[in-house]
């Protein structure tokens, strides 16, 4: 460890370019080194990058793993996804909250250890995962909790903690033309660059009519034109969920005046249930910077960013070490394949837990260093986007299967999986089964077949695209994952019926509350009450009032939320009181209303503050189960 | 020859580059607004100015105007919505207007009664705000902060200063000032300063002359709000916008 703070944060901004846009990169350094971002680091920051004070601590405010107070050196956080609730992660808080002698929140008396939970973690298919100062450990079980508690109290480096503590695994069920791809890296490069455009076309045309980078000598400019004519003949839809056409979106970003393009891979894969792009970013590192690589070739851009999330701090180094193997390879870098003026290459942006900055235009303000705000659209990033400069912004799936269109053509590619959904997916399948991990299929493929596939069994509903996507019970397993049906992002969580679909949508509305960004009204407040209604309900104090509170509030949102995160936050609980309205209404009073004021809970402090817990203490309180 | 638009079925004309809220505002229509103020860049995020501009929910004061746009404002369906969000703002933070010095020239107050808000509607969230009193001229009380980002616009914009910025996120995100101690006393905030004017509501409050307009004769306690905010909207002929 540095022995003195300020020269590490010097070299920190230093090492990011000292610019605006390193703010949110050298905080997430110091907080990894201090477990705190010090009013005096925070002046310290501010200084060098030329930025107020009040901007470095709003950023600073925003993220969930930086903090403005000591974190503890050791910050034990508890993926809380429903899957982990599942595996009985708050049992497991509990014990080793007892074994530390800490308060789930507190910092211990020490400043040794905090204990706390954070949404889900990208480990559902083994866990209950947690992070411990960022570094994530899956299939936390009693006995891994106390060498983690040893290890702590010993105050071993979390660097120096047994790797099979931080071992990952992978878990590929399925594989398909995507995990099955066999390309060797600069593959798919070779081929977009050396694929040509037919005599007289319409694409030799255009690309004669504008080079693909302004400048660019004369020759191969026929070739980025050719591709992304068959990016576009492949039909190929972003993979992130919101199903754009990427073909599309390549050629406006190309067509874009300005000096400068930018392609970002976004790597924020927060939805909970969805862990595809981790394990493409560790087992196909190479065909993710691959596809990057090919679509600025594409639109002529040459920079790229990887937006890492926070949780998958452990990928960073594997990942650079690619980038650097890439580099000596000439596939990045400065005239790529030896083509002169190709010149690209990549750089990987750490998050540091903000599920809305997989929003593409808050990511890109991530990117720029500031707090994650989902920006007003129009205009779009493919015109105004990173620097307000023309950015493609695709997810990591996206690109993948981007770099084997380049490789095997888009005709090819929509072969595979249904008219209006080309290719594969891959799911990331997790919950109530006896193999979770990652499938890839056609498109078109039905929930059941999915189901059996994975060892499911008496299966009562399937949560498709995490809290964002759609709940449904089994009348519906015959429906397939098709944009045509059910899109879906990767997620692809399983509940039997030993599961209270009531509490499932009750997690999700903490996290949509926990993760909305707060920049609009409806979002901001109505999450917020929104989980407060679910918690009124679980007490057992909500009536059908309550019910129709909740429809109040998805009307605000859905005419009125800023972004994705407020329009779809009330679904799981609208999904659920749909098909499983028996796990609200057995918790329901059969009045018209009941106040969430809770008498006898109020006179808590006051049985602390007497040591009495005897009957005499208590308000009676009649719920009926 | 000027484009127009349609608002709720009347022709509205527009200058390139114009909102959709300014451009009415300029014609002399009126779309509720709350964080919107004509001296400073819209943002977008009270989402009162909502309309539906060809079938679609858009925020009217980021929505360029465009010609043939069909935008509907006053319609029941968005008169409901404006009033559950501004029914959302009096849960989500204390306002007690009776206390408020700000009361009578407050734009979320004037709006509840321009939208027949009767009750918050929802419960109250009794967040815990400090008071900051430590400058000697102005106080801050972010138990009223709306979080509309008027005063930090006005403090980068016009001020140059950077007095106000956010933290927090969610319903935790908060209104902070540039010290390191936390406080409006140790930033360069300036009484004169254009941030201190602009504040809808009563969260930052000019010390000493709370009542030199006795409550019954201010600002909205003569005409609502819809038809001064049309007082205020720069016209085709002059550039001013008018303040609180």
């Amino acid at each position: 460890m540095p022995a003195d703070p300020s020269i590490l944060i010097s070299e920190a901004c230093e090492r990011h370019g000292s610019s605006p846009e390193a703010l949110l990169q050298v905080l997430r350094e110091i907080q990894e080194v201090q477990h705190c971002i010090s009013a005096e680091a925070a002046q310290q920051v501010a200084a060098a990058l030329g930025q107020p004070l009040g901007r470095v601590l709003g950023v600073a405010g925003f993220y969930a793993f930086l903090s403005t107070t000591p974190a503890g050196r050791y910050r034990v956080l508890f993926s809380d996804n429903i899957t982990d609730r599942m595996l009985g992660n708050m049992d497991l808080l509990a014990a080793l909250c007892e074994k530390l002698w800490v308060e789930r929140g507190r910092v211990s008396e020490d400043g040794l250890v905090s204990v706390d939970t954070t949404s889900c973690t990208g480990l559902c298919d083994q866990g209950p995962a947690i992070l411990v100062n960022g570094w994530a450990i899956p299939n936390v079980t009693g006995d891994r909790l106390g060498l983690i508690a040893e290890l702590i109290l010993a105050k071993v480096p979390v660097e120096n903690w047994p790797p099979e503590l931080m071992a990952v695994q992978d878990n590929i069920r399925r594989r398909d033309i995507l995990l099955n791809h066999g390309l060797a890296p600069g593959d798919a490069l070779r081929s977009a660059m050396g694929r040509d455009c037919e005599p007289g076309s319409p694409v030799e045309a255009a690309a004669n009519e504008r080079s693909w980078r302004e400048g660019i000598p004369s020759g191969a400019l026929c070739a980025p034109m050719a591709t992304l004519e068959e990016i576009k003949r492949s039909n190929l839809r972003g993979r992130g969920g919101a199903g754009f056409t990427t073909g599309l979106k390549w050629e406006a970003c190309r067509n874009a005046t300005g000096p400068d393009r930018y392609v970002v891979c976004n790597a924020d894969e927060g939805e909970p249930g969805t862990f595809k792009d981790r394990v493409l970013l560790s087992r196909h590192a190479d065909l993710v910077f691959e596809g990057m690589t090919v679509a600025a070739h594409a639109i002529g851009a040459r920079k790229g960013f990887l937006y890492l999330r926070g949780e998958y701090r452990f990928l960073l180094a594997p990942l650079n070490a690619v980038l650097a193997r890439r580099r000596s390879e000439n596939l990045l870098g400065l005239s790529i394949l030896g083509q002169a003026g190709f010149d690209f290459d990549i750089e990987i942006h750490l998050g540091a837990g903000a599920y809305v900055c997989g929003e593409e235009s808050a990511l890109i303000e991530s990117l720029e260093g500031k707090r994650g705000i989902p920006r007003n659209r129009p205009p779009y990033p493919v015109t105004h986007g990173y620097l307000q400069r023309p950015t493609v912004v695709n997810n990591v799936e996206t690109f993948c299967a981007a770099a084997l269109i380049a490789k095997h053509g888009g005709d090819w590619y929509r072969g595979i999986g249904t008219e209006k959904s080309a290719g594969t997916k891959l799911l990331s399948v997790s919950g109530d089964c006896a193999r979770p991990g990652i499938y890839e299929y056609p498109f078109g493929t039905p929930v059941c077949q999915i189901l059996a596939d994975c060892g499911a069994e008496n299966t009562q509903a399937v949560q498709i695209s995490g809290p964002s996507g759609v709940c449904i019970a089994a009348d519906e397993f015959d429906r397939r994952i098709a944009f045509e049906d059910l899109p879906t992002a990767g997620a692809f969580t399983v509940f039997d019926h030993s599961r209270d679909m009531f509490e499932v949508a009750r997690n999700y509305t903490h996290f949509f509350a926990h993760e909305s960004c707060g920049f609009c009204t409806p979002c901001r407040v109505g999450t917020a009450m929104l989980r407060n209604t679910m918690d009124k309900i679980a007490s057992g104090h909500g009536t059908p009032c309550d019910l129709r509170e909740i429809e109040r509030l998805d009307k605000v949102l859905q005419m009125s939320a800023h972004c994705g995160l407020g329009h779809t936050a009330c679904n799981p609980t609208l999904d659920t009181v749909k098909r499983f309205r028996p796990a609200y209404e057995r918790r329901l009073k059969s009045l018209e209303f009941e106040p969430a004021f809770d008498l006898d809970g109020a006179l808590a402090r006051a049985r602390q503050m007497t040591g009495r817990d005897d009957a005499g203490a208590h308000l009676s309180t009649e719920v009926s189960e | 020859m000027t484009d127009t638009f349609l608002l709720d079925g009347e022709a509205v004309p527009f200058a390139p580059g114009q909102t959709v809220v300014q451009a009415a505002l300029a014609a002399g229509r009126y779309i509720p607004h709350l964080c919107y103020h004509p001296e400073f860049r819209p943002h977008g995020s009270c989402k009162v100015c909502t309309v539906k501009a060809n079938g679609r929910n858009a925020t009217g004061c980021t929505l360029p105007a465009q010609a043939g746009l069909e935008v509907e404002s006053e319609t029941e369906e968005l008169r409901a919505l404006r009033k559950t969000l501004v029914q959302m703002l009096f849960a989500e933070g204390n306002h007690f207007c009776p206390s408020c010095e700000q009361s009578g020239n407050c734009v979320l107050q004037a709006l509840g009664y321009d939208l027949g808000v009767m009750t918050a509607g929802f419960r109250h969230f009794f967040p815990d705000r400090p008071v900051d009193a430590s400058h000697p001229d102005i106080l801050l009380d972010a138990n009223r902060c709306i979080l509309c980002e008027l005063c930090m616009r006005a403090s980068r914009e016009v001020d140059g200063k950077d007095v106000f910025a956010f933290s927090g996120r969610g319903i935790d995100k908060r209104l902070i000032v540039n010290a390191p101690s936390g406080r409006l006393a140790d930033t360069n905030a300036a009484l004169g300063d254009k941030a201190m004017d602009v504040c809808p509501v009563g969260a930052i409050i000019r010390k000493r002359v709370g009542f030199a307009v006795p409550i019954g004769e201010r600002r909205y306690d003569k005409s609502p709000i819809s038809e001064q905010a049309l007082a205020d909207a720069p016209r085709p002929s002059e550039h001013n916008g008018g303040g609180a």
